[in-house]
């Protein structure tokens, strides 16, 4: 904790992954308005553009892009901060797997702008897309895991120098979300490698349709986890300190985020709870297995909400809610992750409604889903990476976080915050009555569809502020990551913006919790429970394949 | 490992709302029999035509009274193009694929059925009121997908 700020190498890693990441950000967001244009008949498309693509865009450039290459900057530089400078083949194989990342990225991307990809984000087969869309999406897998390996490399190097010492929380947090992101890909590698690539390119004439689907969905699930886990460690470790608390309970922070890499894999089912090919039996487990990550989301409330109260009466916050006035509103680098806990608060119950077995016909597949995530990783996960920003890119470019600056950021979430209440409530209003998801718009003749629309919630109109107001917002951030990196002032040694890591006491913390080799064994044996006799299932019991079709 | 007196009540109540959870569920699906659509009965989606029973999709009264539809999902459309059923009646929707997955819901209703090439999807439902029901493809199947809708007349006995 000598020097103020990390070395320059790691410096650059992570200004260039945050770089990429906003640069995905301003590009998917404009398709995000494209989108509720297109819907509302307000806009049309030139011919060699159609919605499609637009959607596929948006959903890859935002939930695939945007996040990884964020979480990557983030990882570098907050392992950089808490267990020193990285050396020099950490550095390089950083590099190598950032480019790897960023080419699988490029070839993905082009492909869909083309129009050889309006496949979306969850290429069901059998439709098929370019085969180098699939190669693109391997790569990019590829590129996290040559990253993942060696921050894990410069853990273990960490490790080995100070024997028996527990690693400090950001770093074990890392680590955690790395294993939980290494096991959940091997699904998505698996299909891509060994069915889609074989397919797409001619090599295999059919693919198995109902695997495929399993092994994005035993993918799909941890995915989220992997958006999600990286701001549970801002909440964990960087919110206390900004506002002055320290860690409620080291050992409870660990032992949350093992239950969430127990939990949140051997669940990918309560996806594919309304498909054929999958036994009830199977369907009901592994939905009970996804409602334990309901115990992980309990502790963390609590001791987010501890710290806060703890804290708030440190301050002189008196009664049962003085404490709440106490604590730091003003300091948007808070606020921003407060406002996201808070939507996270619906999008948790959404989510439990979302998995619960029969209840899931009432909802799978309507606007009601596109809701649910713009409320979970649309606002959650993604304003809490932009409450990261605000101090992050200062602190790896030493600029200052100007006052104007901090006003600027306060409208952005505020508008951030508007726009997605409206837009997600009418999306989930309108899925309750059935309306579907992933149509470029609803025209159908029907009185019941007629309808949908006109409520005072759920009209395009609502849709159509609430998607313009957040692209209003992202332009907003954009514009202020810009002032951050290349005009604010320069930062003197005082202004220095600083790295904010709570304290944690780890003396009493269990060894057992830093023992990834016990919890990646129980892991898979949860995975092997959960999918061994349905997977085997799927590929002895395989129906006839499917070819390949291309149907946009 | 120290748990603090107030997160131990709050994790029981977590624990118990759970349980509590689950077990509603549970008892909904193999008590009551209210499980989600699905089915484990295989088909070569190229070869449907020669594949009872969907060489003639269409209704079809059974010998217990009740009904089946028999419905074949491609892109952009489903066969039959008409459905009538009558109101109060158990109908078993039985759908299958013969190109890309789509799905067969039936707004209003928890019919609600991915539709994967390869595999038969159904689902048992009992229409209380008669009128028109709109089926929309909620599953994105291509550039036609929002065009991909049809009705089915529930009638009156």
């Amino acid at each position: 904790m000598t020097a103020v700020s990390i070395p320059n190498p790691e410096r650059k890693l992570a200004l260039t992954n945050l770089g990429i990441a906003y640069t995905a950000f301003i590009i998917g967001t404009l398709c995000g308005l494209l989108q509720v244009f297109i819907r509302n008949d307000a806009l049309q498309l030139p011919a060699w553009l159609d919605y499609y693509q637009i959607l596929t865009a948006h959903g890859v450039l935002l939930a695939l892009i945007f996040t990884t290459f964020f979480i990557f900057g983030f990882f570098q530089s907050g392992m950089s901060k808490t267990l020193g400078a990285f050396g020099p083949k950490v550095v390089l194989w950083n590099w190598i797997g950032l480019i790897i990342t960023t080419i699988g990225t490029v070839m993905a991307t082009v492909m869909i702008v083309i129009g050889e990809a309006s496949v979306l984000y969850t290429f069901y087969a059998p439709m098929m897309a370019n085969g180098f869309f699939y190669v693109g999406l391997a790569l990019f897998v590829i590129g996290t895991w040559v990253q993942s390996f060696a921050l894990v490399g410069h853990y273990r190097v960490w490790r080995k120098a100070n024997k028996g010492e527990k690693s400090p929380l950001f770093a074990f947090m890392t680590v955690a979300t790395i294993i939980l992101w290494v096991i959940a890909c091997l699904g998505v590698v698996a299909t891509v490698l060994f069915q889609f690539i074989p397919w797409a390119f001619g090599w295999q004439d059919s693919i198995n349709v109902g695997l495929s689907r399993s092994l994005f969905w035993y993918f799909g699930h941890p995915l989220v986890y992997f958006w999600l886990l990286p701001a549970y460690i801002a909440w964990y470790v960087i919110v206390p300190k900004l506002i002055g608390g320290k860690v409620f309970s080291d050992s409870l922070a660990r032992l949350a985020f093992i239950l969430f890499i127990l939990f949140s894999i051997p669940v990918g089912f309560h996806h594919q709870l309304t498909e054929p090919g999958i036994a009830s039996f199977w369907k009901f487990l592994q939905t009970v297995l996804t409602f334990m990550v309901i115990v992980p989301s309990l502790m963390t409330a609590f001791s987010l909400f501890a710290v806060f109260e703890t804290r708030g009466r440190e301050l002189g916050g008196k009664g049962l809610f003085g404490w709440f006035t106490k604590l730091p509103w003003k300091d948007v680098r808070f606020t921003s992750i407060f406002v996201a806990m808070l939507f996270f608060i619906p999008g948790g119950a959404g989510g439990i409604i979302n998995a619960s077995f029969q209840m899931n016909e009432v909802i799978h597949n309507t606007l009601w889903v596109v809701g649910h995530f713009h409320i979970t990783v649309g606002t959650p996960v993604a304003m809490t990476f932009f409450g990261v920003t605000f101090w992050l890119v200062p602190y790896l470019t030493k600029r200052v976080f100007t006052r104007s600056l901090q006003r600027l950021a306060f409208l952005q979430i505020i508008t951030w915050s508007i726009g997605m209440l409206l837009m997600s409530t009418a999306q989930h209003v309108l899925g309750l009555f059935g309306a579907p998801r992933r149509t470029a718009y609803t025209g159908y003749q029907h009185e019941d569809a007629q309808s949908w629309f006109e409520g005072i919630i759920s009209n395009h109109v609502t849709m159509a502020v609430g998607g313009s107001i957040l692209f209003l917002s992202a332009t907003i951030l954009v514009f202020i990551v810009i002032q951050l990196t290349w005009f604010a002032p320069k930062a003197e040694s005082v202004n220095q913006e600083i790295f904010p890591i709570a304290v944690s006491e780890s003396k009493e913390t269990p060894k057992i919790l830093e023992n990834w080799k016990v919890w990646i064994g129980v892991a898979f044996v949860l995975i092997a429970i959960a999918y061994t006799v349905p997977i085997m299932d799927m590929i002895q019991h395989a129906p006839p394949g499917s070819k390949g079709f291309q149907t946009w | 490992m120290h748990l603090h007196k107030y997160e131990k009540i709050w994790l029981s109540f977590g624990f118990a709302a759970l349980i509590i959870f689950l077990s509603v569920v549970g008892v909904s699906a193999f008590h009551q029999g209210h499980t989600p659509s699905g089915g484990l009965q295989k088909v070569d989606p190229d070869n449907l035509e020669a594949t009872p029973p969907f060489d003639s999709p269409g209704v079809y009264e059974k010998e217990d009274g009740s009904y089946e539809v028999i419905a074949i999902a491609e892109a952009f459309g489903y066969t039959p193009t008409e459905i009538q059923v009558p109101a109060g009646e158990e109908v078993t929707f039985k759908v299958t694929s013969k190109d890309v997955t789509h799905s067969f819901s039936i707004v209003d209703t928890n019919v609600n059925m991915m539709v994967v090439p390869g595999k038969v999807n159904e689902k048992t439902h009992t229409f209380e009121d008669p009128g028109t029901y709109l089926i929309v493809c909620n599953e994105y199947c291509g550039s036609g997908h929002h065009f991909m809708s049809m009705e089915i007349e529930v009638v009156e006995q």
